[in-house]
């Protein structure tokens, strides 16, 4: 629980990206850091704009916040693990 | 419920033993098994992964939701790593004090699984190539010449 003493001008996620898109953008952990408020639009486009690989990417992929789906208008907190998901096939 | 995912052969009968109770009379299961073929390509075998945290939370998640929607117990269980034709990828199994809940539950969880665990496959095919698997884009049309094993 951040104090009220502090003010977070920037958000710092891990983004985590899986098979297909780990494979395009040549790497699987990110460290990011971004201005407040941040959205997982942003964290993409700020993936995108960093990672020479990750331009690939759709521009809608699905994505995860903290472990649970989340949608690209779901804002992201300091802290925050952020993954973006090729199309599932488990099962 | 035991643990989701594994790197082992699927221990199908300590799954049945975490739905067996004295009162629960319908068991149903449901076993998903590599197959030879994908889109009219000879398939080799498989390499499973996994965004292991979130797949083993979603799984618990989507336990949760069957056993609040029917009077069932679930247990599932997920296979990753380098699988063969034929051996089992994923097992469902649902037990109830009837076979209608244990059927519509047993279904109802192997659909949310391929909807929402984070778990991706990638085929290795007869003719040297690879692919991840993108169900959204299945039924493609095959390549113009395609190396195919004699029956």
């Amino acid at each position: 629980m951040r104090s009220v003493s502090e003010s977070a001008s920037t958000v710092a996620v891990r983004v985590l990206l899986f098979a297909t898109y780990a494979e395009q953008a040549g790497s699987a952990l990110i460290e990011l850091t971004l201005p407040a408020p941040a959205t997982v639009q942003d964290v993409l486009r700020r993936l995108r704009a960093s990672l020479p690989g990750a331009e690939q990417l759709p521009d809608q992929p699905l994505a995860a916040v903290n472990r649970s789906h989340a949608r690209l208008t779901t804002p992201v907190g300091d802290g925050d693990e952020v993954a973006f998901l090729p199309p599932l096939a488990g099962g | 419920m035991s643990r989701f995912l594994t790197t082992l052969p699927i221990d199908l009968p300590a799954l049945l033993a975490e739905v067996a109770a004295p009162e629960r009379g319908g068991v149903a299961t449901f076993l998903g098994v590599v197959r030879n073929h994908q889109d009219g390509r000879a398939v080799l075998r498989l390499e499973y992964s996994a965004y292991e945290p979130m797949a083993e939370a979603e799984a618990s998640r989507i336990v949760s939701e069957a056993e609040e929607k029917w009077p069932v117990r679930v247990a599932l269980s997920h296979r990753l790593g380098e699988l063969a034709i034929g051996d089992v990828a994923v097992v469902v199994v649902a037990g109830s004090g009837h076979r209608a809940p244990a059927l519509d539950a047993c279904r109802y969880v192997i659909e949310e699984l391929k909807r929402r665990v984070p778990v991706w496959k990638k085929e290795f095919y007869a003719d040297g190539s690879m692919k991840w698997v993108d169900p959204t884009r299945q039924m493609s049309p095959a390549p113009a010449v395609e190396a195919v094993p004699a029956k």
